[in-house]
């Protein structure tokens, strides 16, 4: 047992446990003293650290969920901490975005610098993803580089399109109305929805089908007339595009209006009012306004 | 050192070193697994949270059939640099009705945790069909297989069942009407009774309104596909909570 007074290996001159078997001893080495030290200094560390850090969860009763820690350490508090530095840091541009308005805003070098640089990195994230990089756009998402607007390219226009959105239900002020589904709804023949399709081309000089073209004439007349008006040019106020002008949001080919008459577009894009804030959007509209096609 | 000799008496004891091991193995249970049980607000109180629709659900399930989550992570981290992007960081509350969660640990495509509502319908269903579409750069694999497969429904209020038994607290009328509930919140326009119903069995157990969007979401208003479902799940992820009235200030918040 333990109260034998130890052997000492002469060899080495490490105590020994007392076993030895076919005339060998077992040797008692101990741990190495730096390995000790360590493994001591760890559980130190653990002691010091529930002490400084959250890291016991608390006792019934308590109303808490764990000790907090003298240091009152909290990832949430610290990440509120580093964006209100962030929103300091930015409140001497973004507080004069949000007081000027938009006109001031683009004759003003300073803080149009200051919008142009907020606006293209809010516009990377946000708008990119259907708008495309610089405003390129794709099929079904209009390009914002050019000067073809569906509402409205002014600066006022443009950053009401970002706060309300364009179809966005949720929002009683968004941009609204809808083209109805001519051939899905049967209110127009797949053979009138044909001659109709080489009227609409016509229309930019796409079509010479004269036959088709006079058939369809009374039909545009009295269907499409009211929204695209009599001369197929448009109507901003509810965003019926320019139909004259051989830009086509959708595609020109024929199979392209074709869908369009039968199916209607009505696209949809979300309101950024609440999602991003007051001086952001108001950067976004003078970035989008200076992509090219900002009108006055 | 005659403390360390008496280590000896441990070690030389089986029994003794057998209750040794159990009684510092309980300490750590204890501590770790006991306050669960006790504790109240593991999970932090919000308002707005509420079981999945079972469009919702059915989406969410396709979610993991494909393994979405193998790319996108569901978790905005505290960090400056996160918040900024995606919005406010996602809290436990959020996922306490996924089973399993989907936080994920790998992007290689972006986080989806506040995807819902940022892009419209025909922009998740053009980036599903086509993902080079709209971001040319993309290397996300298309998935307009969905918009070809009716979506599977025969057994939906098991499903809800199954999320029941797990704590999810939909309740008896919500099994009762999932396939009516599934329906309507596909097809606008068709049984307003039914959109009706839908919506207030939801917003009920939400407890605030707009937390509930009823769309066709893969226009195509001839059926339900599984495009439907996913388009679904994806538009409602991270817009449920109302951060408006989220103290995250609260002592019982404090993370």
């Amino acid at each position: 047992m333990t109260d034998h007074k130890p052997d000492v290996d002469e060899h080495s001159g490490t105590e020994t446990t007392g076993h030895t078997g076919d005339g060998i001893q077992e040797l008692n080495t101990p741990l190495p003293r730096w390995w000790l030290f360590i493994f001591f200094a760890t559980i130190v560390w653990a002691v010091i650290y529930m002490v400084l850090m959250p890291a016991i969860p608390a006792l019934p009763g308590t109303g808490m969920t764990n000790t907090l820690g003298t240091r009152g350490y909290s990832d949430r508090a610290l990440v509120a901490q580093e964006l209100s530095a962030l929103n300091a840091e930015r409140s001497a541009g973004a507080s004069a975005l949000v007081s000027a308005s938009l006109s001031e805003i683009e004759n003003d070098l300073s803080l149009q610098q200051f919008a142009l640089a907020m606006g293209e990195s809010a516009f990377g994230d946000n708008c990119a993803t259907c708008h495309g990089a610089g405003g390129r756009g794709a099929k079904g998402y209009p390009m914002l580089a050019d000067d073809i607007w569906l509402w409205d390219g002014t600066l006022d226009g443009i950053e009401t399109t970002l706060l309300h959105g364009i179809r966005h239900t949720e929002d009683p002020d968004t941009r609204q109305s809808a083209m109805p589904a001519f051939g899905r709804d049967g209110l127009l023949s797949d053979k009138e929805i044909e001659d109709l399709v080489q009227y609409v081309l016509s229309l930019s000089g796409g079509s010479k089908d004269a036959a088709a073209i006079s058939r369809a004439a009374p039909i545009f007349a009295q269907q499409c007339a009211i929204c695209h008006g009599a001369t197929g040019t448009g109507n901003r106020q509810i965003g019926a595009p320019n139909l004259t002008d051989a830009e086509w949001l959708y595609g020109g080919e024929v199979r392209d209006i074709s869908l369009t008459i039968h199916n209607a577009r009505n696209s949809h894009m979300p309101a950024w009012q609440g999602r991003l804030d007051e001086a952001t959007i108001k950067a976004l509209a003078v970035y989008v306004h200076s992509l090219g096609g900002g009108e006055k | 050192m005659s403390l360390f000799n008496r280590h000896a008496t441990l070690e030389r004891h089986s029994l003794l070193l057998t209750v040794g091991i159990l009684v510092v193995v309980a300490i750590g249970g204890l501590v770790e697994i006991a306050p669960l049980f006790y504790l109240e607000n593991t999970i932090e109180k919000v308002q707005g949270m509420r079981p999945y629709t079972p469009l919702e659900l059915k989406g969410r399930n396709i979610y993991i059939r494909e393994g979405c989550y193998v790319c996108h992570s569901q978790m905005v981290r505290p960090l400056r640099d996160e918040v900024e992007r995606y919005g406010h960081y996602s809290l436990a509350a959020e996922s306490m009705y996924d089973h399993p969660f989907q936080w994920g640990s790998k992007r290689t495509g972006p986080d989806l945790a506040r995807v819902g509502g940022k892009f419209s319908d025909s922009w998740q269903l053009d980036h599903l069909m086509d993902p080079r579409s709209v971001v040319p750069d993309s290397i996300m694999p298309p998935y307009a297989f969905l918009a070809k497969k009716t979506l599977k429904f025969e057994g939906i209020e098991d499903d809800l069942k199954t999320q029941r038994l797990i704590g999810v607290p939909y309740t008896d009328d919500m099994i009762a009407n999932a396939k009516s509930d599934l329906i309507a919140q596909a097809s606008p326009n068709a049984d307003y009774d039914a959109e009706d119903a839908l919506v207030a069995r939801y917003e009920a157990a939400s407890g605030r309104k707009g937390t509930l969007r009823i769309s066709d979401y893969d226009q195509n208003p001839a059926e339900i596909t599984e495009m439907d479902a996913l388009i679904a799940y994806l538009q409602m992820t991270g817009t449920l909570v109302d951060f408006s009235t989220y103290e995250a200030g609260d002592l019982n918040n404090r993370r």
